[in-house]
């Protein structure tokens, strides 16, 4: 398990996307928030969605959910859309979406991401546990199945979030900043379990503020603001000018150093 | 002050008819009310349980000026403004507790104004604000055992989509849970468990019904199925020692079980097996320093 590298490979494969947006548009408050976006995350890929803040990385996430009306464009996972798509998509929300002070246990907090399967005035049946403790068994938990989620860390709170997600055994999972207020060996924990899931076909989907983080890790980026700015795995991405269209930055910004993007001048 | 043994003898003997009814009653409010009540104070919504249960008012003066039955006519007025809150509240201007600051004043204005143009209303409005026990007609009786059974049918079978939207609304909304229709479930039955009280304890001292056993039982467990055994048995139970101090010593019926409620809540908080206050005492000394606090946690829940 611990054989796989950090960098996921970029995946040049044809074959239909596990996910596919196509000439997204949303409005939000009469407010053009995203425009002719399209986007396709493959099984394999581990793809970043970066861009400033306000420039529709969330809106995005939850126009795929279907947790947005959309103006024009279509969603597909899989090839359909509609509820069979978002039925297929496990989402894995900022940490404090969730109500840490509940009295669940970690096992019944994973659970609780199946409650549409298992169905109304339903108990979980023998697949439904099967799911639940696979989950765990991915994001390393099992020993602590039992325990309340109150009590947790927050490395290991994003793994019951993750765990919850995979509990539906999807397609695609999208995850909103995972690495968020995650000491540096806690992430890399969750980089290489995202690296993991990517290898086992998973098609992943995240938003992040951690750029050289992401450059790392990731096999492509999308650059957003709006829309897609740009679109490739990181070492193709070396132009100074997308950078700086997508963060409306000037090229004299520490961004473009750290990334790498340009010399420091002595 | 008299015996249990006395107590047990009056409540026994066919003269006194209406004790043991008001003990069932009580009974029974408190085990619909401290289940309910698990999901109220675990979401946070105690407030919308205070809204409620104003709102619930001008409908018993209603019903009480026309004559008519006052579980339904709280039950009319409860559910319309419970349906109030959850659809002015989807405009994000105004914060939720703003809308219900709102309304549940509203509707309690509303009732004392219909209930002044009703004759007698001194006597009924202290009735229905501090509750009339010993006066219960026994329809009354057999509306709360079959209101509250349905009531916790319906908590029970709607238990796990209550927890999913609890835990994170937005996975629920991403699921396809329809977010909004269980959040009125969840009012309505918030409502209804109320209209049954209201009788027993009367229009200001139900919220403890709902809230108190409930939150003595969070801080005696960490665990939901515990907690709502708990909830209900604490319930039950401070309304049977209340009654039992309420006609000993000659106390108001409402106020002796709320007072018994609080009591218990008070000596969980000291008490409590893990999160008390004198285990944390006991365990900051042995740990020195509130960070290992956290670490001795133990893995056996309650």
């Amino acid at each position: 398990m611990t054989a796989v590298g950090t960098r996921v490979p970029v995946t040049r494969e044809p074959g239909p996307p596990a996910l596919q947006v196509t000439d997204l548009a949303v409005e939000l408050g009469g407010r053009l928030v995203l425009h002719d976006t399209d986007l396709a995350v493959r099984a394999g890929e581990l793809v970043g969605l970066i861009g400033p803040n306000g420039a529709g990385k969330t809106t995005l996430l939850r126009s795929v959910l279907g947790l947005v009306p959309t103006r024009s464009g279509t969603v597909q996972v899989d090839g359909r859309s509609g509820g069979a798509a978002s039925s297929r998509i496990g989402y894995v929300p900022q940490r404090h979406e969730f109500a840490w002070d509940f009295p669940i246990s970690v096992e019944d907090a994973v659970m609780s991401g199946r409650v549409r399967r298992v169905g109304w005035m339903r108990r979980p049946a023998v697949a439904d546990y099967r799911a639940v403790r696979q989950a765990l068994d991915r994001v390393r938990m099992t020993d602590l199945r039992r325990r309340v989620v109150g009590e947790l860390s927050g490395g290991q709170r994003q793994r019951v979030l993750v765990a919850r997600a995979l509990a539906l055994q999807p397609s695609v999972l999208l995850l909103d900043e995972p690495f968020t207020g995650l000491d540096v060996p806690t992430q890399e924990l969750l980089t290489d379990l995202l690296v993991e899931l990517c290898a086992e076909g998973g098609a992943l989907l995240m938003t992040t503020h951690d750029l050289t983080g992401a450059m790392h890790t990731c096999s492509r980026l999308c650059l957003l603001n709006r829309t897609i700015v740009a679109n490739g795995p990181p070492e193709e991405l070396t132009d100074p000018d997308l950078w700086m269209r997508a963060f409306g930055i000037t090229g004299g910004s520490p961004l473009l150093r750290a990334l790498g993007l340009v010399q420091a001048t002595a | 002050m008299i015996s249990v043994g006395d107590f047990i003898a009056d409540l026994l003997n066919p003269d006194l008819a209406f004790l043991p009814k008001a003990v069932l009653m009580a009974v029974m409010s408190s085990v619909v009310c401290g289940v309910i009540g698990c999901h109220v104070v675990l979401r946070g919504m105690a407030f919308i349980g205070d809204a409620v249960a104003h709102a619930v008012f001008p409908g018993l003066a209603v019903a009480f000026v026309l004559q008519g039955s006052l579980v339904l006519g709280g039950a009319v007025a409860g559910v319309a403004t419970a349906v109030l809150v959850a659809v002015f509240s989807q405009n994000r201007r105004l914060r939720e507790d703003t809308i219900i600051g709102v309304f549940f004043v509203a509707a309690f204005a509303l009732g004392i104004v219909i209930i002044s143009r009703a004759p007698g209303y001194a006597g009924s409005l202290q009735h229905f604000l501090f509750g009339s026990i010993t006066g219960i007609p026994d329809e009354d009786v057999v509306i709360v055992a079959v209101g509250g059974t349905i009531l916790l049918l319906g908590v029970f079978l709607l238990h796990k989509e209550f927890v999913a939207v609890s835990l994170d609304r937005e996975m629920a909304r991403s699921a396809g849970l329809p977010v909004l229709w269980l959040d009125l479930a969840l009012y309505v039955m918030v409502t209804l468990a109320i209209v049954l009280s209201v009788q027993t304890i009367g229009n200001i001292l139900v919220l403890a019904l709902l809230i108190t056993p409930a939150a003595t039982a969070r801080l005696l467990t960490d665990r939901l199925g515990m907690m709502m055994l708990l909830g209900p048995v604490l319930g039950a139970t401070s309304a049977v020692v209340g009654l039992y101090l309420s006609w000993s010593l000659d106390l108001p019926a409402g106020g002796t079980i709320v007072l018994v409620s609080t009591a218990g809540f008070l000596l969980a908080w000291v008490l409590a097996p893990r999160h008390g206050l004198l285990v944390r005492k006991v365990r900051g000394r042995r740990a020195m320093g509130p960070v290992a606090v956290e670490r001795v946690a133990v893995p056996a829940g309650g």
